[in-house]
């Protein structure tokens, strides 16, 4: 057995191309695995966050507790993308959106599977767990 | 506080692929503001260098352009905030001249995006978002700004024909500005052909047409204090107002996609410190990176109110005859974006506006300009208000 502690680089696992491999957020990936998308609550002052965070701005308290992006989203806005950046290029073509919890907002991909005539701001969706073909991991939102 | 101009303006002339290195480019823009002021490089106390990081082998260029430059043992150092970091570079200058500290502070900008491919640049650019919880998904700038040109559409019923018309605006004026990369007109048909270069889709709804390219370049603005400014300059053109602010880095935490918060924010500390407000504004320089981005900058500079860009547009008003003329050099979308260059680029612009030395850009006689400066999408803004 060795000594050497084992780095915790989850969130390399995070979308076609993960640029981050240390975050205290890790528990992200492994929610992620399990088919849920969580964001952080701050214990001290109950501020929430998502994407999640390891740190309160609001109170500088470290203790915070996952909970789950639930329920539907409204979509604010998207656009379908026809050109990728470096690595992204197998995915085309794709959509970039943001959906509105009311409490939070939660930046990510539409479902390949959804027409964009189908497409319309202010439809509601949800985000779920998504396997990628190269083995990564994300979400999407799908029509309710 | 004393009284803080511009005294010395330049700028290479803006390409796609620069056959130089970036001290060689950077000092043509240089040049070019030391001949405009009449200047040595003995007279200048300090310099700020401006650029976005990535795109160059060399680490740490401030020390390498400033000994090129002829500027050593002066002191100099980098600023960055993205696409404004030229204006970022003036913000600092006009507080290293006001607080007495220098008499005079060069600023440059430059960039040579050439040095890396486009699918690298878009990756670079991509990554001034949020790379933990966005670039993974596969995003770039020209698919942030449609989000917003989207979100546009839907809350005002904004067309993508009006889009086209700030590009057929930009080419007007493109083709007079022998320092653009982009010398051709744009007419409306160009995005209505099949097949024609300039209606390929981007990222929906954005077509190349609406997006502007990348350039190789660099800028320089000579800053001083009240004193040298009448020692060196026949027609100093003083700095009024000052704006900056930043927003979430992540799409997750804005409030609104149909308007950038750091422009507002940043407008409205500008026309107060300025003491004027939009309509004492008679020409202006904004951030059109992409055809929306100088929509939603009418709206935010309050040259038109919330959702009424468009017929800002629609009735010719932002063209040099108009009421509020906007981006008669021809824009970004037609000189290129060098990113660390375009800001002082954008200020060299309404300086020779104001010094009614524009050539055929000229507006008739203003007296008070603005240049409007994004970095990132809405990350950082930077809202500058200059006049005679």
């Amino acid at each position: 057995m060795s000594d050497k502690k084992e780095v915790d680089a989850r969130f390399k696992k995070f979308g076609t191309v993960s640029f981050t491999a240390l975050t205290k957020t890790n528990d992200f990936i492994t929610y992620l695995g399990e088919g849920k998308i969580m964001g952080t609550k701050c214990r001290e002052c109950g501020m929430v966050f998502f994407p999640p965070r390891a740190d309160c701005y609001s109170c500088l308290s470290g203790d915070m507790e996952w909970f789950p992006v639930a329920g539907t989203g409204k979509l604010l806005t998207y656009s379908k993308l026809q050109y990728a950046p470096v690595g992204f290029e197998g995915d085309l073509p794709y959509s970039i959106a943001v959906l509105d919890y009311g409490a939070y907002k939660v930046f990510g991909r539409i479902a390949g599977d959804v027409p964009e005539d189908q497409i319309k701001v202010g439809m509601e969706m949800k985000a779920e767990a998504n396997n990628l073909p190269n083995g990564q991991i994300n979400y999407v939102f799908r029509k309710i | 506080m004393g009284k803080v101009a511009i005294i010395g303006v330049g700028q290479s002339t803006f390409v796609r692929s620069y056959p130089g290195s970036i001290r060689e480019l950077a000092f043509e823009g240089f040049k070019a503001a030391l001949q405009d002021v009449k200047m040595k490089t003995a007279d200048i106390g300090a310099s700020v260098i401006c650029s976005a990081p990535e795109y160059d082998k060399q680490r740490s260029p401030a020390g390498v352009l400033a000994e090129y430059l002829g500027l050593t043992p002066q002191p100099t150092f980098y600023v960055e905030s993205l696409c404004s970091s030229s204006s970022m570079g003036l913000r600092t200058a006009y507080a290293l001249v006001a607080s007495g500290l220098h008499d005079v502070v060069a600023v440059v900008g430059f960039q040579k995006m050439s040095e890396i491919s486009s699918a690298e640049s878009q990756e670079r650019m991509g990554r001034g978002a949020d790379i933990q919880w966005e670039s993974p998904f596969g995003t770039m700038m020209p698919a942030y700004y449609a989000m917003h040109a989207q979100a546009h559409m839907a809350k005002y019923g904004t067309t993508s024909e009006d889009l086209a018309l700030i590009r057929v605006k930009s080419g007007t004026y493109g083709q007079g500005n022998e320092k653009a990369v982009y010398r051709k007109g744009v007419t409306l048909e160009m995005f209505s052909q099949p097949g024609s270069p300039m209606a390929g889709p981007v990222a929906t709804p954005l077509r190349v047409g609406d997006c502007c390219a990348n350039a190789d370049g660099s800028s320089c603005v000579i800053v001083a204090n009240e004193e040298k400014a009448r020692e060196f300059s026949q027609k100093p053109v003083w700095i009024m107002g000052l704006g900056s602010a930043t927003a979430s880095v992540n799409m997750a935490g804005r409030s609104s996609f149909s308007g950038l918060a750091v422009a507002q924010a940043s407008a409205q500390q500008a026309y107060k410190m300025a003491g004027v407000t939009a309509q004492d504004i008679d020409v202006a320089e904004v951030h059109d990176c992409f055809t929306i981005a100088e929509m939603m900058a009418y709206e935010d500079l309050g040259f038109a109110k919330p959702g009424e860009g468009k017929e800002l547009i629609r009735s010719g008003e932002t063209y040099k005859e108009g009421r509020i003329p906007v981006n008669v050099d021809g824009g970004l979308l037609s000189k290129g974006h060098p990113i660390g260059a375009t800001g002082g680029s954008q200020i060299r612009t309404i300086v020779l506006q104001l010094r009614g030395e524009a050539g055929g850009m000229q507006v008739k006689d203003p007296e008070i300009g603005l240049v409007h400066n994004i970095g990132g999408v809405g990350l950082y803004g930077n809202v500058t208000i200059l006049g005679r």
